[in-house]
Order: C-alpha cells, then structure tokens, then sequence
C-alpha cells in the first residue's frame, strides 16, 4: 500500500524518468539521423515537465495577486521552460537542417551506410 | 564615461549580440568581417577593464535590469571570470586578423557574412557563461553558443564537416539538457537560480535533500564534462575541429572548451564546495582518474594520427585532462596551474590551429605527408609551430612548462605522486607527436605541394607569431597568468566548506 500510494504521488516524476530514457534510447539506438532527433526532442521534452510538475502548488491558484487567496502557485517555471522550449525548437530546427544538408551529400541519413560510404572514399 | 564604467558587464554581453545580427544583415564578407573585427577588439577591451575593475576594486555586482539578485538576473564579475573573459576576449582578438583571408578561401562568398555572425554569436555565448552568476542564464548562452557551434562546423568544406556537426548537435544537446536537469534539482530543493544565493540554500537545507543535491551534482558534472570534452565524453571533438574551418576550429579550440571547464569550476568551487562537505564525495577520485586516462590515451592517439589538425584535436583532449588534473588535485597549486593552463593552453593551441590554417591556406591540404619540407617553404609559420609545439610538451621557457610546474607541485604536496609520474609519461608522449611534427615539417624532403608553399599574408601571419611570442612571454613573465590564477585559486579556494 505504501509502495503504491508513492507510486501514484509522485506519478510526474515517473512518466518523467520514463520519457527521459525513451528519449536517450532512441537517440542511441537508432541509426536513422531523424529518429534520433525525434529521441532528442523526447528527452528534451521530459526536463520541461521535470520543471513544470513541481511548480504546481496543491491548492494554489494562479499567480495574480489577489487579497481572496493566499496560496499560489510557482509561475517562474513556466517562464524557464519558455525559453527551453525555445531552444529546444532552435535545435531540432538546426537538426533537422543538417539531415538535409547531409541527405544532399551522401543520398542517405542511416549513420552506418554514411560511415561506409566514408571508409570507402 | 562614469555611468559607461558602469555598465561593463552588460556591454560585454551585448556588444556581441549586436554585433552578430548586424553582421547578419549586413550580407557582404568584407563589411561582416570589418564589423566582426571591430567588436571583438571593442569586447577585449571591455573584458581587461573588467579584470583591472576587479583588480582594484574586488568583486563587481551587476543587476541585469535592476532587479536586484536573487531574484532578477546578476551578473556577477570576480577574479576567475574576469580571467576567462579575458582570456576568451584577448586570444580572439589576437586572432582575428587572421579570419579575413582563410574564411574568404574555404567558405563561399555568400555565406562570409553568416560565418562572421555566427562567430559572434559565439562569442556571446561564450562570453556570456562566464559572466552571468545565474544558472539558468548560463543554460541560455551555453546553448547560444553550442547553437553556432553547430553552424561553425557545418560551414566547412568537406561533407564529413555536416557529420560532425550533426554528431556534436546531437551530444551537445544532451550535455546541456543534463546541465539543465541539474540545475532543475537544485532549483527544487532551494527556490533559487542565483549561483551565490543557490550555495546558501543548499547548506541551510534540510538533510533529507541532500539526495537530490548530489543527483543534482552528477547531473551537472556530466552534463558540463561533455562539452569540456572530459574523457570519455570526448568524441564529438575530434571530427568537429578537424572539419571545421580553420578559425573556427582555432577560435573553438581556444575558447570553448575552457569557458565550459569555468563553468565546472564555478559549481564545484562557488556553489556545491560551499554548501556541503566537498572532499567527503568521490568527486576528486573520478576527476582524477578520468583526467589520468584523458593525459595518456588522448596523447597515445595523437601520436599516430596522420592528419594534423585530427592530431592537434586530440592532443587538446590530452590537454584538457591536465586543466581537469587541477581541479581535482583541488590545492592551491593545483588550482592555480588548471587556471593558468585555461590560458597558456589557449594561447598555444591557437597558435598551431592558425599555423595549419596558414598551411592550409598555401597548400590545400594538413595531412602530414604532405607537409613535409614546408618548413624550409614557410620558415616563419613553422617556427609558430615548433615553439608552440614546446609548449605543449611543456619545456621550460614557454608556457605550458608555468602550468605542468604548478600541477606537479599541487599533486606532491597533496602526497598524490603518481600522479608526477602520469604528468611526465604524457609530456614525454607528447615529445612523441611534436617531435614528429616538427621532424616532418623541418626535415624531411620537401613534397610535391610543398614545394610550392610559401609564407602566407602578413594579416594571417602576424597572429600566429604574436601568439608563439605569447606562450614564449608567459612562459617567463607570469603576473597575468600564474599570478591572477593564483589568486583566483585562493579565493575559490576560501570559499569552501
């Protein structure tokens, strides 16, 4: 009961582990370059609900000062996410830019056959 | 000019990033490059009236906005980073000149202008970890700067350049998401993203947080380690500077690596060294040992490389486990000589990635057998590089002998002497692929490109000179060097638990 009851109070922070090594996994496992960038955007993704999960106060209404309440939750991180989700789109777009670029020069984005075609060069 | 003097710390971030988009919309190579020039000569002298501020004056305290810190963002200037600042400043500055000819020789014209841009964006980043007392403030430039990183590496000529940046895209990101996870758990247990007020909380927290402070801690660590390039952590850098173009594999080399080894300084030293009970952790084992392997494999691998830039990529990961030495050693002349290598390693990596860009800009090529002969073509460049060449050994007069001294002298007064003994084989290693270096270039018959090979422009000539008397003058004057780093070791050092 007790190993259950921890379970689902901290449920957040499970999907977060569990994003985050889908995410790692993927950008290790695969060898397609888009693939990886997709587990790369998963991983990334699960440290933004690391941040936002505990900004929620049980109880707490939205951060606008108000003499009715006294409870708040935490708005500063949404804004830190903000910006990490910014960077995190700044990313996948250079990634992504790059597959392109590299699909242009080797007719292909599986990093095994761009290794071969570079032995053989 | 009072109310200029004031605002340094923010001009020295902001000059930058105005610099590049203006740069960026600017379009033509010459005009980028005249502007490029100009801003990071205006940002080397904002950074060295910093460090004479701090000098004088002690710590500087700068409330971005107003906000007085914790909570707005601070931007906090002591003795270390006002070192980095200037170090990543003036190395650049130094450099510069050099940009104009071989990126107008290995990049296409339409794309000079975003090089210079993305340099300088670069340059923001960089400049902007180092002085921001903010950890998520941190995050952002770290990613600014890994962002056109990217760019920068992806810019060069061959098509495995597009690989290595796509690798390094995709180890960098996961490095500074680790970073950022680790700055999520200390933000859980103290509230706060303030470096200085950060350390406090953690001390004053209760017991039962110190698991997350220590997950927090290894976060950290790895994150901040992989863009250090810490062995093993490491494999992104070997391909990214040896396909880069050549000043930016010259600038990254200079700079990057050691802004990322400030920010490990930073958190070890500023923020967890002053809050929990440093020395009781394995840290300094793991760092020691990692650095141990980094000295003698990385310089192993450097001896049978046939492509010099590949070479000189791999002796600065060997280099970089001398800086990560220091700070595991963690004593004062530990410390001072990881401080000091952040520079003395910069200038003389500078100077040999320059001096095979020069070679590259004759010949068209850095594999070494190619290079055979040249020096007897360009005798000025390879002398650069045979004095440059010492320094990374280490012999006396230049100096990389200052730094490898301190680190010696902090491993046998902590009773750590194995560590002596790795310090030597590596040098005598490295004596293995300069000598090889310097054989080839010097002695050998002069190949067919060789042949042809003569000393290239002055603009590119002059930096790499400067910067081989660099290493030369601080080899025997260490005020800056040695001096500064001392002090800032002392106070890191006092600030401990």
């Amino acid at each position: 009961m007790q190993a259950l009851r921890s379970v689902v109070d901290h449920y957040n922070y499970l999907i977060t582990i569990f994003l985050m090594m889908a995410g790692l996994y993927a950008v290790i496992a695969r060898g397609n370059m888009v693939k990886k960038l997709v587990g790369l955007g998963i991983f990334q993704t699960s440290v933004y609900l690391l941040y936002i999960g505990p900004g929620k106060i049980i109880g707490g209404t939205a951060p606008i000062i108000d003499p009715a309440f006294t409870l708040y939750s935490n708005p500063l991180p949404h804004v830190l996410i903000l910006t990490a989700i910014v960077v995190g789109v700044a990313t996948l777009a250079l990634g992504l830019a790059l597959v392109v670029r590299i699909n242009e020069a080797y007719g292909t984005i599986e990093e095994d056959e761009i290794f071969r075609r570079d032995r053989e060069t | 000019m009072k109310s200029v003097a004031a605002h340094l710390p923010a001009l020295q971030v902001v000059v930058p990033l105005l610099g590049a988009l203006l740069a960026g919309f600017l379009r033509r190579g010459a005009a980028a490059f005249a502007l490029a020039l100009a801003v990071t000569w205006a940002v080397a002298a904002i950074a060295c009236m910093l460090l004479w501020q701090v000098l004088q004056g002690g710590p500087i305290s700068y409330a971005l906005g107003g906000w007085p810190p914790p909570w707005g963002i601070e931007y906090r200037v002591d003795l270390l980073n006002a070192f980095v600042l200037v170090l990543v400043s003036l190395v650049t500055a130094v450099s510069m000149p050099f940009a104009h000819r071989s990126v107008a020789f290995e990049i296409e014209g339409y794309r000079h202008a975003w090089f210079y841009c993305m340099y300088l964006l670069c340059l923001t980043g960089l400049l902007g970890i180092a002085i921001t007392g903010d950890a998520f403030n941190a995050f952002v430039f770290l990613e600014i700067s890994s962002l056109s990183t990217y760019v920068l590496i992806a810019l060069g000529r061959d098509r495995r350049a597009l690989l290595a940046a796509f690798q390094y895209l995709v180890m960098g990101t996961i490095g500074a998401t680790f970073y950022v996870i680790g700055v999520g758990f200390l933000y859980l247990v103290t509230g706060s993203l303030n470096m200085v007020d950060m350390a406090q909380r953690i001390g004053a927290a209760p017991p039962e947080h110190a698991r997350a402070v220590i997950a927090g801690l290894a976060f950290l660590t790895v994150g901040v380690s992989l863009k250090l390039a810490l062995f093993p952590l490491h494999a992104w850098l070997p391909n990214a500077y040896a396909y880069a173009p050549s000043f930016a594999t010259a600038f990254l080399a200079a700079t990057a690596t050691k802004v990322a080894v400030y920010l490990l300084l930073r958190f070890f030293f500023t923020v967890f060294g002053a809050a929990i009970d440093f020395q009781a952790l394995p840290v300094s084992q793991v760092i020691l040992g990692l650095s141990v392997i980094a000295m003698l494999a990385a310089s192993l691998i450097a001896v049978f490389e046939a492509d010099l830039k590949r070479m000189l990529a791999y002796s600065s990961v060997a280099q970089i486990g001398y800086i990560t030495l220091g700070i595991g050693i963690a004593d004062q002349a530990g410390l001072t000589g990881s401080i000091a290598h952040l520079f003395n390693h910069a200038l003389m990596k500078a100077a040999l990635f320059l001096a095979v860009g020069a070679v590259f800009f004759r010949i068209g090529s850095v594999k070494l057998h190619d290079l055979a002969g040249i020096g007897r073509k360009m005798p000025l460049t390879a002398a650069a590089v045979a004095v440059a060449g010492f320094s990374l050994i280490g012999s006396p007069g230049t100096a990389g002998f200052i730094s490898k001294w301190y680190l010696a002298v902090g491993a046998l007064e902590t009773g750590r002497w194995p560590l002596v003994l790795a310090i030597v084989a590596s040098s005598l290693i490295a004596v293995a692929y300069v000598g090889r270096m310097i054989e080839v270039v010097w002695f050998r018959p002069a190949s067919a490109l060789a042949e042809s090979a003569r000393e290239p422009p002055l603009s590119m000539l002059l930096p790499i000179l400067a910067l081989a008397a660099a290493t030369v003058w601080f080899g025997i004057d260490t005020r800056l060097t040695a001096g500064v780093a001392g002090k800032a070791a002392a106070m890191l050092l006092g600030g401990l638990k």
